[in-house]
């Protein structure tokens, strides 16, 4: 279990981490979601004690993380890919790791197998791909054979084989009792591995729900329909009782109501449909709503101005 | 945690990459055959030196003059020690293993100083040897008084130059802002300043003009240092633990970025 109490985390002026308080569970994953720059690694390098909070308090199974002995045997980290001295080993790596914990070299051996990287286990990280760094960073993390794992952006990087292999291994590890706390910035890949879910943006708490409880509330599903026939079709719908809205592009979007009800009133009224399509707001679209507001990088989404007439004035000149 | 356990650690570490090595080998190879070839330069130059050369000339000091730029390949072993787990992100891992600050790096420091005292004395014993061997009928004996306090001085100055240098680096973290500094720091600057008259009383107080007294059997004539070959060492030291103390301080302050 970590618990955080009104974790704060200031650089000069600018707050990274803005009084964060909640708690992630044993026996469940828990996915950690917000935007780029929401506060995640820094979150999470304060739970390890790397970081020292401005203000708040972090614990690991009630206890500072600092005060912990053998801290690798009660939680396991994973928060970059490239953490590693390129010169030396995969198996001297989490030797020296395992020694400072005085976990035996075995396990060394076994989260090398348990990872896939024993063939390679005295090659050089320098060599190592980005996967084969993620997993070594993994083997470490599964070192103390912890009852807490954290791993920061797991899938960055990683090609749909090791998407898949992480993903397997995270719902595992939760399977098994463990404590499990992911943080991505993909509403997607959190709806495929979470069950609980915090979601933060600008360093501060937006949502603290169960996976289950975010999708039934942020679902919204509507029904797309097209006909050459509009205006009839309107009228058609709103004899009905089913109101429509224009959706802009000339198709109407009718709110609360099955595909197959709509498309038996229109044959009734032998109107022609050029399209009848069910539709389900994405997760994505619905945690891009909920962090609308605090996403620091804005891309420019609306449509560019008209492009300055510079030839204008060299043709005058 | 016990610090055995992290010293164990701190030794797979140090043994595991192949930086160690080839400073440390470059340490020994550059201090000794340096060392050799500025011993016979000397002797085929004694017999058209003057008198006063004569009297202040010390076979000892001089099988040691390799270690002027022996010292850099230390002090790019201390840095590296160091600074290689900033650059290369493995901080992280390391202060999460062991996040009692104090325990991981003075672990290291112990581990790494071990080392390089191993190094450094076998090094020094070695470039008197055949420092003495090739000077001829001018050498000095290990018997002969003082020779014995300055080889293994000799040793431990290049001993607290690689402990400086860790200090050094676990203030600074960027391995090139380390080198950086104490290439040219050691190399030029202090010998600058301890031998130009302007600012050679304060210049003997830095750290490595005022260690490498301890590598000297005959004094110069006109000497007027404030302090004997003990003493110069003991101000080295202050500055090693001054250098140690601050890269402890800040460890423990800092964030582990």
């Amino acid at each position: 279990m970590i618990e955080l109490e009104g974790l704060t985390k200031r650089y000069g002026e600018k707050v990274a981490v803005d009084d964060l308080t909640f708690t992630v569970r044993p026996g469940i994953v828990t996915g950690f979601l917000g935007p780029n720059g929401a506060g995640k690694s820094t979150t999470m390098r304060m739970i390890l004690g790397l970081d020292h909070p401005t203000a708040g308090d972090v614990r690991i199974d009630g206890t500072h993380y600092d005060r912990l002995k053998d801290p690798l045997t009660y939680i396991g980290a994973l928060l970059e890919a490239k953490g590693a001295h390129p010169g030396r080993s995969a198996y001297h790596h989490l030797l020296c790791l395992a020694q400072s914990n005085g976990i035996p070299t075995r396990r060394v051996h076994e989260v090398l197998d348990a990872v896939g990287l024993t063939a390679v286990a005295r090659k050089k990280a320098k060599g190592f791909s980005l996967g084969m760094g993620q997993r070594l960073g993994i083997a470490a993390a599964l070192l103390g054979d912890p009852r807490i794992l954290m791993f920061d952006e797991p899938v960055n990087g990683l090609d749909p084989e090791g998407i898949h292999w992480i993903r397997t291994l995270m719902k595992s590890l939760a399977a098994q009792g463990r404590t499990v706390f992911v943080s991505s910035h993909l509403m997607s890949e959190m709806a495929l591995t979470a069950d609980h879910l915090v979601v933060i943006g600008q360093g501060r708490l937006l949502a603290d729900t169960s996976m289950a409880e975010f999708i039934e509330r942020n679902s919204r599903s509507w029904v797309r329909v097209r006909s050459p026939q509009r205006e009839r079709l309107l009228d058609v719908l709103h004899q009905g009782g089913i109101t429509a809205v224009e959706s802009g592009d000339g198709a109407l979007e009718v709110d609360g109501s099955k595909a197959e009800y709509v498309g038996e009133l229109a044959a009734r009224h032998r109107l022609v449909l050029h399209e009848l399509s069910p539709q389900q707001a994405s997760l994505e679209e619905a945690f891009m709503q909920l962090t609308a507001e605090s996403v620091e990088y804005h891309a420019h989404t609306g449509p560019p101005g008209p492009p300055q007439q510079w030839g204008d004035g060299w043709k005058r000149g | 945690m016990a610090a055995t356990q992290v010293v164990r650690s701190e030794w797979t570490k140090i043994r595991s990459v192949a930086s160690t090595v080839w400073t440390l080998s470059l340490a020994v190879v550059v201090t000794i055959a340096l060392g050799m070839l500025i011993s016979a330069l000397s002797r085929s130059e004694f017999d058209s030196m003057s008198t006063r050369d004569r009297l202040s000339f010390d076979p000892t000091f001089i099988s040691f003059a390799g270690m002027s730029l022996g010292q850099l390949a230390m002090i790019v072993f201390g840095v590296l020690v160091v600074s290689n787990e900033y650059s290369t992100g493995m901080i992280r891992a390391s202060l999460a293993a062991v996040p009692k600050r104090g325990t991981f790096l003075f672990s290291k420091l112990a581990v790494a100083t071990a080392l390089a005292l191993v190094v450094s004395m076998a090094t020094s014993f070695a470039a008197f040897f055949l420092g003495q061997a090739m000077l001829g009928e001018h050498k000095a004996s290990l018997g002969d008084e003082g020779v014995l306090r300055a080889v293994i001085g000799g040793g431990l100055y290049m001993t607290l130059i690689a402990l400086f240098s860790m200090g050094v680096a676990a203030m600074l973290r960027s391995p090139m802002l380390s080198l950086g500094i104490l290439m040219p720091f050691f190399f030029l600057i202090s010998n600058i300043l301890g031998n130009v008259d302007a600012t050679k009383k304060v210049g003997r107080f830095l750290p490595d003009q005022a260690g490498s007294r301890i590598m000297q059997v005959v004094p110069p004539l006109d000497d007027d240092t404030p302090y004997g070959p003990w003493g110069g060492l003991g101000i080295m030291a202050l500055w090693v633990a001054a250098a140690i103390l601050g890269g402890y301080v800040l460890l423990k302050r800092r964030d582990a970025q």
